[in-house]
């Protein structure tokens, strides 16, 4: 199975874990099984249209998937998929 | 073994090597096929004026040192001295060495001088100098030259917080000879478990007073310009123009997209980061510097197109970090500066570097521009300045 990276701003909805093996063909069906395995995962990760948030990126190995094949890019036993998200560090949010 | 004089030396010398005018060496340059210009006098004569360009080794170290600039014994290398005389000596010693594309300036740089030729007169750096950056100057890939060009560089700080902290600290030690330093907060006693310019004196006290004052205390080569103010749509332009480089530590989404499109529109490398409890990123964001070699690379819109809404993202005030991670992530932060400001390396553009404290682990993944990005795309659509804090979904700052 892939190994998804989990972000730190997610880890509380993955029970702390930074990595987790899930399965899935694409970064969608993968992404949409570990919202299974892991409920309230997806919404953090998914818009209302079921996109990929626009300040979330993901990368199969070291490569964006905008640059692949998007949500449908493929994914195999071994690959490593990290989400990223934008993080603005600091102060309270006005 | 036949005794001969200077006359018959330099004679023989003279006949056994190449030399080139300085007018054909100065259409070579301007060319651009160009070769290594070493300058072999000594570093009273060199300091005086030189060939633009041109690479310092005096004579006696130049058997010595030359492999550090020209490993390849086919690369094209002219050198010269004052008259001509000395480098035609030297010549045949590089050609000894197994250099075949070495060559003499005839007249040396007295010759290059009376053509009418562009000289460079470098800044001359102090005995305190000389010895406070010895072990910069030692390298390699900085020399005399690159702390030249450090204490010649204008890097804008935006934030005096935890990024901005150990950054700035050793910008500043590097000797880096302006340092702008945007914040308006004062320093908080919740601050100092990472924050490492601020010190308990300074509580409730300016953090940029309390930068410049830990700065001038390190480095007094160093002027410190502080920007007291929340950094606007406003001011942006105009405080960043007068910088090379500006390092990003800003801890809020609008002041993020901000200066990332301030940065855009003036063409200045912002080398951005952000930290969050045991993790970090950075990269370079690079508007392209052709002359330099450098390709345009993604922007931070390119990376995050829209902000993520109010709340969503957890602040480091509410879920906390890790005292140290600003410091190993501002610390990259200041080495991509350094290595912008001396041209050397592999700069982290088109790159984004994750950190993770907690896994002890660097990963750097691909990031690529977006050719459709509404400010550095093909087509771009926003030329000016925003309100951010409306494009970030928050109230508009009175």
């Amino acid at each position: 199975m892939p190994t998804v990276l989990v972000p730190t701003p997610l880890r509380r909805l993955t029970a702390n874990q930074a990595k987790v093996d899930v399965a899935g063909d694409t970064v969608d069906s993968l992404l949409r099984n570990l919202d299974a395995a892991y409920p309230g995962i997806g919404e953090r990760l998914f818009d209302g249209d079921g996109q990929i948030k626009r300040f979330i990126n993901v990368f199969v190995n070291e490569d964006e998937i905008r640059t692949l094949q998007g949500a449908e890019t493929p994914v195999a036993s071994g690959d490593r998929v990290s989400i990223v998200p934008a993080m603005a560090g600091g102060a309270h949010q006005p | 073994m036949t005794r001969i004089n200077r006359d018959q030396l330099v004679a023989l010398a003279k006949s056994q090597i190449t030399e080139t005018t300085p007018q054909a060496l100065s259409q070579r340059l301007r060319n651009g096929a160009s070769p290594l210009v070493i300058d072999i006098r000594e570093r009273e004569e060199f300091e005086q004026g030189h060939v633009p360009g041109a690479v310092f080794i005096p004579r006696g170290f130049l058997e010595l040192r030359i492999e550090q600039h020209a490993y390849d014994p086919t690369t094209p290398i002219v050198l010269y001295c004052a008259g001509g005389v000395r480098s035609a000596l030297a010549t045949r010693n590089l050609q000894e060495m197994g250099y075949s594309h070495v060559e003499s300036l005839v007249g040396g740089f007295g010759g290059w001088r009376s053509a009418g030729l562009p000289v460079t007169v470098p800044r001359v750096m102090t005995a305190e100098q000389k010895v406070r950056y010895s072990r910069h100057v030692l390298l390699p890939d900085v020399g005399e030259e690159g702390q030249t060009k450090l204490l010649d560089a204008k890097v804008l700080l935006i934030g005096a917080g935890g990024l901005g902290s150990p950054a700035a600290l050793y910008l500043a030690a590097a000797g880096v000879g302006t340092l702008g330093i945007v914040d308006f907060d004062v320093v908080d006693l919740s601050n100092l478990q990472r924050q490492i310019l601020h010190s308990e004196n300074w509580i409730g006290k300016p953090k940029v007073e309390s930068a410049a004052a830990r700065i001038k205390d390190l480095n007094p080569d160093v002027k410190v310009v502080a920007h007291r103010e929340p950094i606007t749509s406003a001011n942006a332009l105009q405080i960043i123009q007068d910088y090379d480089i500006v390092l990003n530590g800003s801890d809020n989404f609008p002041t993020r997209y901000l200066v990332n499109d301030a940065c855009h529109f003036l063409r200045k490398p912002l080398v951005d980061a952000s930290i969050f409890m045991f993790e970090g990123q950075v990269t370079v964001y690079h508007p392209g510097a052709p002359e330099e070699g450098i390709a345009q690379g993604p922007c931070y819109r390119c990376l995050y197109p829209d902000p993520p809404p109010p709340g969503e993202v957890p602040s480091c005030a509410e879920a906390g970090v890790l005292g140290v991670l600003p410091g190993i992530v501002g610390s990259i932060q200041a080495v991509e500066a350094i290595k912008l400001v001396l041209g050397k390396g592999e700069p982290l553009i088109g790159r984004l570097l994750t950190f993770d404290a907690l896994e002890m682990s660097f990963r750097t993944l691909n990031i690529r521009r977006n050719p459709a990005c509404p400010v550095c795309g093909d087509a771009p659509t926003l030329t000016e300045l925003i309100d951010y804090e409306q494009f970030c979904g928050m109230p508009t700052r009175e």
